[in-house]
């Protein structure tokens, strides 16, 4: 394992314990499930968001893409005539759709990232409120809604989506499933194809990876693309996952988590930099801090402060390790 | 008798390790009053190592440091600069954004009751400035003057501090041929004022011009001392190197095949009213002289499809290619080992395997998946062909020293087989054992019937490697001179349009 990842994975393994000493509920099985569906849910979005960071680049809009797509699979579901895997379709499509407006946006208009995203957010998030009047709606009816004709059907996708499958006595939450299978697709992506490694390049050196040869513009698109995708996939899981989408809240502020989580996780703003297992243990960190914070009793006021000053001191002690590293690297062969 | 001067530094003895290296081993270096000492050696000899000290950024293992007669040990910069020592380093320090008496004064601006004392200010830097030959307002904005000036700024923020020694690294590495003659002048001028200056260079033409005495260093001693009278190339490459500099430029003439390059009317960006027409040849090694600003770069920049070219005719083997991007050019056989390495050459913080392997990453792919072992072939035929010195095919590039990264950028283009090879530049700040590994390479390719175009700045390199040369000047071709009109006087000639294209 790599230096900083161990790190992380150090401090993921403290917390657990630390917390599990104080509150021996913290192991019961119905709250590790939890912690895990939930550690999943965020985990997919910040792998997404790393592709753009590992460029250089930031997407502010995950959240408003998370909400977006919630609330048109709930729409199309309720229609009627609509086969429920083409509603999945559709939202993921969609997600695909924003991922390379922003990436052509960004590479040919020449805004920036910031700019682009952040008026992504804005747009994605009212659009998802004019599509509803602002009402709640879900992927399955609420009390006596009408439409979702074919129940039967979308109950199946829940279960997929949301559902939890017995090994044992243990229920594994169906998330985690997908979060397996798309973070072993990042990590094969990232390390094993031309593709990552151009990722990696022109996040760390955009012109001398053009001088290279490599189309930096087509590469970058492909990572806002990848990033709206995996935000697709999280806005669908979810959906299932609260039933009830509220256009103006679902997925409101999960930008910051996800960038938090890639940040703390290995990715460095700066781009060039970054690893999918260290994104997913700093998503699980995240949601473990909400946790223990419960669990120990700590004022929920605090969760905001506590979940700020551990990315902080996080970061801090992530560069900590990279310059001594560096130092040993640069005396070997000066 | 006449009155023996002590020295103003004796360093004896010095040693400095760094884990599993030995950097600095006993070496000794001593300075007198008003002397330009040239300390030379090839990269990785220890030279910057012992600067470092020199200047107060590292600290020594073992070894006496003497100023004055007097035993020091710098703790920090400050230390250096009270004791008068200061380091003008490669890379320029100045805010671009802030006029030129505030970067002389910067953090030790005049105050008067809490707020800076402009007038006194801008007074005392305009005589600092003047001794360095600058007389242009203090208010300029620092970032408005070129390169060669900016030095001069920083030369005169070191005399504003008392400085009594200047160590200069590299100082001409990005000097056109008349900053660098008015940065001589300033530094014989400070000599005739008593300021030692420890010179720095890779240049030794410089080096026979400026100095008094040349100090060389191999690996991290001393390799010898040359007295004023003693100073010429063949002493210092043989002391540098340990070896004779007879097989440095080892040309051999071949007879030119097809030609690979032809521009006809090619327009570039950057000079759209000089149409340039050039050609180069298989197996023919083809120089571009002129000063710096020429446009040299420009055109190579515009022949890679950087800045795509907005008029004219070029073809590849005779046939007519469009270049819009770098890719196009590298698909046409065409491949470029830029100016600025660090920027365009390289991806610094990825290993010297990704760095090889980054152009033809996906030629040896299959679908997208890397072919490792591909990877590692194309690694192993850089490092073997250019002799790179790196301790594994995983080290960052970042931390190996200029050669060994100048020779990575060449080294990944062998696996494209280009047809045309254009190198700007290509030793610039890299040391004489990597020059010669690069000159070896260029003479080996041309033998086998590539078509090689560089552009350089040094007349000797031009002088020794070119078999033709095209000379620019503003913007423009002023003449191209064939291997038996090829002098240095004509190429200035040319280089200055003081004459016209025959």
């Amino acid at each position: 394992m790599k230096k900083n990842i161990l790190g992380i994975f150090i401090l993921l393994v403290a917390i657990f314990v630390i917390t599990a000493i104080i509150n021996p509920k913290f192991l019961n099985a119905y709250n590790m499930q939890n912690l895990i569906k939930w550690s999943s849910l965020y985990a997919v979005m910040s792998l997404g968001v790393a592709f753009v960071i590992i460029t250089g680049g930031i997407d502010l809009s995950i959240g408003s893409v998370v909400g977006l797509v919630a609330v048109v699979l709930s729409i199309c579901l309720k229609l009627e005539g609509m086969d429920p895997w083409s509603a999945i379709g559709i939202a993921l499509i969609l997600s695909l759709l924003i991922g390379l407006l922003h990436g052509i946006l960004i590479t040919k208009a020449k805004v920036q990232p910031f700019v682009v995203t952040l008026c992504g957010l804005l747009v994605y998030r009212s659009m998802g409120r004019w599509f509803t009047d602002n009402q709640s709606i879900g992927p399955m009816p609420m009390e006596e809604d009408a439409g979702y004709k074919n129940l039967e059907q979308i109950q199946h996708l829940d279960f997929v989506f949301s559902g939890k499958i017995a090994i044992g006595s243990f229920n594994l939450p169906t998330p985690a499933i997908f979060l397996l299978v798309l973070s072993i697709a990042a990590a094969i992506f990232l390390r094993r194809t031309i593709w990552g490694r151009y990722l990696f390049a022109l996040g760390s050196n955009e012109d001398g990876t053009r001088y290279s040869g490599i189309n930096t513009d087509r590469m970058k698109i492909l990572a806002y693309v990848l990033c709206s995708f995996f935000a697709g996939m999280a806005g669908i899981l979810f959906a299932f996952e609260l039933d009830s989408v509220q256009p103006a809240q679902t997925g409101e502020f999960y930008e910051l988590y996800a960038i938090a989580a890639a940040v703390l996780g290995g990715c460095s703003l700066r781009g060039g930099e970054g690893s999918v297992l260290g994104v997913v243990i700093a998503a699980a960190v995240i949601r473990l801090i909400y946790n223990s914070i419960n669990m120990v009793g700590i004022s929920t006021h605090l969760e905001f402060g506590i979940l700020g000053l551990v990315i902080l001191l996080g970061v801090i002690g992530d560069e900590l390790i990279k310059k001594t590293v560096n130092r040993k690297q640069a005396v070997q062969t000066s | 008798m006449g009155e023996i001067v002590p020295p103003l530094i004796e360093v004896s003895g010095l040693t400095k390790s760094f884990p599993g290296v030995l950097a600095l081993r006993g070496v000794s270096l001593h300075l007198k009053r008003g002397e330009v000492l040239a300390l030379i050696g090839e990269n990785g000899a220890g030279k910057s190592t012992l600067m470092k000290i020199l200047a107060g950024i590292q600290s020594a293992d073992a070894g006496d440091f003497i100023i004055d007669g007097e035993q020091v040990s710098f703790r920090n910069v400050n230390d250096a600069m009270l004791k008068g020592i200061a380091l003008i380093h490669q890379e320029l320090n100045l805010c671009g954004n802030l006029d030129l008496a505030s970067n002389v004064f910067l953090g030790r601006e005049p105050t008067k009751g809490g707020f800076v004392n402009e007038s006194l200010m801008r007074h005392q830097a305009q005589q600092f400035l003047s001794q360095v030959g600058l007389d242009m307002p203090v208010n300029t904005l620092a970032g408005s003057l070129p390169i060669g000036k900016q030095q001069l700024v920083e030369i005169a923020k070191a005399l504003s501090c008392n400085a009594r020694v200047l160590i200069m690294d590299e100082p001409t590495s990005s000097l056109s041929q008349k900053e660098t003659d008015t940065l001589f002048k300033v530094v014989k001028n400070l000599r005739a004022h008593g300021i030692s200056i420890i010179y720095i260079s890779h240049r030794l033409g410089e080096v026979i011009e400026l100095a008094d005495r040349v100090t060389v260093f191999r690996d991290g001693e001393n390799a010898g001392d040359l007295g004023r009278d003693e100073i010429n190339h063949e002493n210092m490459v043989r002391l540098m190197v340990g070896r004779d500099l007879s097989e440095f430029y080892d040309r051999k003439i071949h007879q030119p095949g097809k030609k690979v390059l032809s521009l006809t009317k090619f327009r570039c960006p950057s000079f759209p009213d000089h149409p340039i027409s050039l050609s180069v040849r298989a197996g023919e090694i083809v120089g571009i002289a002129g000063l710096v600003g020429a446009g040299r770069t420009e055109l190579l920049q515009t022949i890679f499809g950087v800045t795509p070219a907005i008029g004219g005719v070029m073809e590849i083997d005779g046939k007519k290619k469009e270049i819009s991007d770098p890719r196009t050019a590298i698909s046409s056989g065409i491949a470029l080992v830029p100016e600025d390495r660090k920027q365009h050459g390289l991806v610094l913080p990825m290993s010297v395997r990704e760095n090889s392997s980054l152009p033809s990453l996906k030629r040896d792919s299959s679908r997208g998946w890397i072919n490792e072992s591909a990877e590692e072939q194309v690694t192993e035929e850089a490092v073997s062909a250019l002799k790179i010195k790196t301790p594994n095919f995983e080290q960052v590039t970042r931390f190996l020293s200029g050669g060994n990264q100048q020779k990575i950028v060449l080294g990944k283009w062998l696996a494209m087989s280009p047809k045309l090879l254009m190198l700007d530049e290509p030793t610039r700040g890299i040391d004489i054992g990597a020059k010669r590994e690069i000159y070896k390479l260029m003479e080996k390719l041309a033998g086998e019937g590539m078509a090689i175009l560089f552009v350089s700045s040094e007349m000797e390199e031009v002088l020794g490697m070119a078999d033709r040369a095209y000379v620019m000047h503003e913007g423009k071709i002023s003449g191209e001179l064939g291997h038996n009109q090829l002098s240095e006087k004509a190429i200035m000639n040319l280089a200055t349009g003081i004459l016209a294209a025959a």
